[in-house]
């Protein structure tokens, strides 16, 4: 396998969780809710994905688990931001705390023991194509499954009724409310999204990425992709964009390294943040890209006015 | 009168021959106490030790007690935490990280009568002694199954910190696979952490990318090797033996055994015979012990066999002259080996190493 | 049945002081719950947890070694959080300050003087100011979110440090170890006692001083209306922007000043760890302590039990520290429920049509 070989398909996989997060959260976004908790959703994931597939011995439970345990999460934050219209921005640092130490606790019996991966994809024929073989037909499933949500999100945000009423919600909630629109109930649905994709992502990094369980795995990707959707100035496609351009630069950082160069390690470690500022002042300083797209109530809590 | 005064007499004796029982000159019993950086699941470094403590609940059964704390970071709370263990009762606290060090001699000196033990640490007090391992031994052996098993000639070597102990590892490997073939690389990648399973995982993609079909780590998961079986590649556990992640990728493993030490030191409490020593054991101690050897040819297998027994009996020394530093300087020169203080702070890379050293 | 909520017309002010102490009780049922499934005695574990750190001096005085830092970060959190302003970078800005406090014993190891403290001090300030300086304005010129900025800085600060400590600020008689020579003299915290140190002194004279500020004057003002009712600030002339620039000043030099603290007494030298987390821990001590100077010292006092009794817990009762996180988790939660019981009344409504209230 050459060497840009390895490279694209790290890449790859790199970006596949931060998408998978991204996606979900831009969802939950774009009708009005801001949850900080994608950290807390997505080490539950992986620990829940992991122990699930470790007990079952199927990886496939393994990412149900995943996907219900990054709900779970997204149930509590729902209820105490919409219902009891806590603070959101609050509630979603305590959804991560609580998860990443939540997480620790449930995955003690899981630490040190050897993981069921998620298998590659394998078409025969057209995975032994060299090169392109391995990138386009031999990933592993959820890479296919977050290209997929990529083109299914955008659709159904900008072509669909369902997606109109996301947006008018997340736009300006008192008038959707008074057009008739459930607020809430849309709101529930996305949070819920949300944590099912976060969940998701973090179930492919402890089931495909590096199947084992640690704690904190996650380490700060879920974090990442919130910055992602606000980078990709929440259009799904964009999303994508910013998911590759990221797991990019993070490996850009090993691959120097193992060229010989001799950066600082340490500098290469720190560009991805560095990136991610710098691209956020960018989009947020450009009010034609951001002034467009955001939801215009982003953070907000609602109580319907009687 | 008489009679109070013997009562309080034999009151006052019981009472001295009570306090004296913690200070009599064979202890009964005594409390053994460990801090670990990471968790004991790690598989790999505090597992290790963990290991260790297991086994001296088993040898020494009703004459110890132990008592454990994971996840101790090095910070602030180091010190707090010593010193709980020191004011519980502990008679001996072993600390098993280096950032633990100040920490360490800070309590100690608060507490004379509790005996510390630092791993890889190099400051000692009156009761605190250090212990380490010579890993660089296990290093060079597996440098030379590298040398002998690798078919494109270069390794790869996931790397935490470029600190002394990590760097010696690094020189010892390529000296013993320049030992076999004189024009073998390596390529190294620094990932900032002792243990995350994802970078280490990414760093050894990269790697083996480049070339490197043999990959050997200074982290403590298990990801990389977990990435050489998945591309049908080989290579080395660290600190542990990885054998059940990587059924046909791992050749050996380089396993930490501390066991015999611990025994050996909480004896030493039990017969009072403890002294802050300086111990640096390697393979003929068997603090250093290399995993079975498999999925290689057999002929490599009695190589690497006999090479361990040479370092063990002391016949074969890994930094033994003329070694070349990337400069081109003669650093050990012919017939001469590198003093144990040299290696403890070794920041230079051998000649064929072609990566900068970073700082 | 519906869960409906009417928002009340001021502030409930007996719900202001029994919120937290509902959402602790209700942590401690949780806890209790949690033991109890973990085949503890729950009554016991809970004594461990958060009596049994009270019951020595050595402990108590640990407890406010440990809670220094989370009330100094706290409470410049809880006036950002008070004006809406969301600083998360705590944890880098407390880097930076132990950094910039750092050079005066590294580079100018032979000044011993109290007005080398004085510097000490001054320049973990200024180290934590610069740091929160960046997240601000990238917010008030280019609308940059100052939580993902902030957040990304504590990274950046971090690998900072890694790289400082591992290169030129290492210790040359170190054997090339990552610290930096250990601090002597007039560069460490005097301390009362041994343990307790100068730090803690500060705390509690920043924490009454931001007291009188956010009560008794205009700027405090400022803060409170900024945070609930951004329009009419604007009407009233309050600038956005300043108050922005501002609290991340003031939480930068308090986290700074925090960082300089814990390098400059418990740890005692530069290394590449120098904080447990205490910037994000202390979003919680500012919350737990309603965003209120006084409130925070004594949340900040209360998660220090709570760590001090994690540690203990896993002594004495064999259990993991994650309880602890766990724990603290859980009472934010609760906290952030009970909150809602201060703005809005709850009712249950029974029936399809809501029931209007005499007079509405």
């Amino acid at each position: 396998m050459s060497g840009l070989e390895a490279v694209i398909l790290t890449i790859i996989t790199a970006a596949t969780p931060l998408l998978l997060a991204a996606l979900g959260e831009l969802v939950s976004e774009r009708s009005g809710v801001l949850n900080l908790g994608v950290e807390g959703m997505m080490v539950m994931g992986a620990v829940c994905g992991f122990g699930a597939a470790f007990v079952t011995g199927s990886p496939l439970l393994g990412a149900l688990a995943a996907i219900g345990a990054g709900m779970g999460l997204a149930l509590l934050f729902a209820v105490l931001t919409l219902t009891l219209v806590a603070n959101q921005v609050a509630t979603g640092l305590a959804l991560t705390l609580l998860g990443l130490g939540l997480s620790g606790l449930i995955g003690e019996a899981f630490v040190g023991q050897p993981g069921v991966k998620l298998g590659r994809v394998s078409i025969p024929g057209l995975t032994d194509i060299p090169f392109i073989g391995r990138i386009l037909f031999g990933q592993d499933p959820l890479v296919y499954v977050s290209l997929a949500l990529t083109g299914a999100v955008a659709y159904v945000l900008f072509r669909t009724r369902l997606g109109l009423t996301i947006r008018a919600v997340g736009d300006n909630h008192q008038s959707a409310h008074s057009l008739g629109y459930q607020v809430i109930a849309t709101r529930y649905a996305c949070v819920l999204f949300g944590g099912a994709c976060a969940g998701l992502a973090g179930g492919y990094l402890s089931l495909a990425y590096t199947p084992q369980w640690i704690e904190n795995m996650t380490a700060g990707r879920g974090w990442i992709a919130i910055a992602l959707v606000v980078f990709a100035t929440w259009l799904p496609l964009r999303v994508a964009l910013g998911a590759y351009l990221f797991g990019a630069v993070t490996i850009f950082g090993f691959y120097v390294q193992a060229m010989g160069i001799g950066i600082p390690s340490q500098f290469l470690s720190s560009l991805p943040y560095l990136v991610t500022i710098a691209a956020l002042v960018v989009i947020s300083g450009s009010r034609m890209l951001t002034r467009v797209n955001t939801p215009a109530c982003l953070g907000q809590s609602f109580v319907p006015e009687r | 009168m008489l009679k109070w005064a013997s009562l309080a007499a034999a009151a006052a004796m019981m009472a001295a021959g009570a306090a004296s029982i913690g200070t009599a000159s064979a202890q009964e019993q005594v409390k053994a106490c460990w801090i670990y950086v990471g968790p004991i699941g790690d598989h790999g470094w505090s597992y290790q030790h963990d290991q260790g403590r297991l086994h001296v609940e088993e040898v020494l059964g009703d004459k110890v007690e132990t008592v454990y704390i994971e996840n101790v970071s090095e910070g602030p709370d180091a010190e707090r935490t010593i010193e709980r263990l020191a004011r519980d009762g502990c008679n001996i606290i072993f600390t098993t990280s280096f950032g633990f060090m100040e920490p360490t001699l800070k309590v100690a000196a608060k507490y004379p009568d509790v005996k510390f033990e630092h791993a890889t640490g190099f400051k000692r007090a009156d009761n605190a002694a250090t212990y380490n391992a010579k890993f660089h031994e296990g290093r060079y052996v597996i440098g030379q199954i590298a040398a002998r098993v690798s078919e494109t000639g270069t390794a790869g070597y996931v790397a935490s910190f470029p600190i002394p102990e990590v760097v010696s590892g690094i020189n010892a490997f390529m000296l013993g696979a320049q030992s076999i073939d004189p024009e073998f690389k390596v390529r190294i990648v620094w990932v900032n952490s002792w243990y995350d399973p994802g970078k280490e995982a990414d760093a050894a993609k990269v790697l083996f990318g480049q070339g490197a079909d043999i990959i050997t780590q200074h982290t403590d998961s298990t990801a990389p090797l977990q990435i050489a079986e998945e591309e049908g590649k080989h290579g080395f556990g660290q600190a542990s033996d990885m054998i059940r992640f990587s059924p046909n990728a791992q050749l050996t493993a380089i396993v930490d055994d501390w066991s015999g030490y611990y025994v050996d030191r909480i004896q030493a409490v039990l017969d009072s015979t403890w002294e802050p020593v300086d111990v640096w054991g390697g393979l003929d101690s068997g603090m250093v012990s290399m995993a079975p050897y498999t999925n290689m040819p057999d002929d490599v297998v009695e190589m690497a066999t006999k090479t361990e027994e040479a370092i063990s009996s002391g016949d074969l020394h890994p930094f033994t002259g003329p070694i070349h530093n990337q400069a081109g300087e003669l650093v050990v020169p012919e017939g001469e080996t590198l003093s144990d203080g040299d290696v403890l702070g070794m920041n230079w890379y051998v000649q064929g190493i072609d990566d900068q050293l970073p700082n | 049945m519906r869960l409906v909520l009417e928002r009340r017309s001021e502030h409930s002010q007996a719900m202001a002081v029994l919120s937290p102490v509902i959402a602790i009780g209700l942590t401690l049922l949780a806890g209790a719950i949690i033991f109890a499934m973990l085949g503890l005695d729950p009554l016991y574990a809970l004594y461990i947890y958060f009596i049994d750190p009270l019951t020595s001096l050595w402990s108590l005085e640990q407890l406010v070694v440990k809670a220094t830092p989370l009330i100094l970060i706290g409470v410049g959190l809880a006036i950002c959080f008070t004006a809406n302003v969301w600083n998360i970078g705590a944890e880098g800005q407390l880097t930076m300050g132990a950094i910039f406090a750092s050079a005066i014993p590294i580079l100018l190891p032979a000044w011993q003087s109290p007005l080398a403290l004085g510097s000490m001090i001054a320049l973990g300030c200024l180290g934590g100011m610069i740091w929160a300086f960046i997240p601000a304005i990238l917010k008030t010129r280019f609308g940059a979110s100052e939580i993902l900025t902030s957040l990304m800085l504590v990274y950046v600060a971090q690998l900072f440090l890694d790289w400082l400590v591992r290169g030129p600020w290492r210790d040359p008689m170190g054997f090339n170890f990552p610290q930096s020579a250990t601090f002597q003299g007039w560069h460490l915290m005097p301390t009362f006692g041994g343990t307790v140190h100068l730090g803690s002194i500060l705390a509690v004279v920043i924490v009454l001083v931001l007291a009188v500020m956010v009560g008794r004057t205009l700027t405090g003002f400022e803060v409170k209306v900024l945070g609930n009712a951004p329009r009419a600030g604007r009407f009233a002339g309050f600038s956005r922007s300043r108050m922005v620039i501002l609290c991340f000043l003031l939480s930068g030099a308090l986290a700074g000043l925090a960082g300089m603290a814990e390098v400059a007494s418990t740890v005692g030298q530069l290394q590449p760890t120098i904080s447990p987390g205490y910037g994000f821990t202390a979003i919680i001590v500012a919350f737990l302590g309603r965003l209120n100077p006084v409130g925070v010292l004594l949340a900040g006092f209360l998660l220090a039990i709570s760590y001090l009794g994690g540690e203990g817990a896993q002594v004495t009762l064999g259990i993991s520290d994650k309880i602890a996180r766990v724990f603290q988790g859980i009472l934010l939660f609760f906290v952030l429920a009970c909150d809602t019981l201060i703005l809005y009344r709850v009712r249950f409504e029974t029936a399809r049509a809501p029931r209007l209230a005499p007079g509405e």
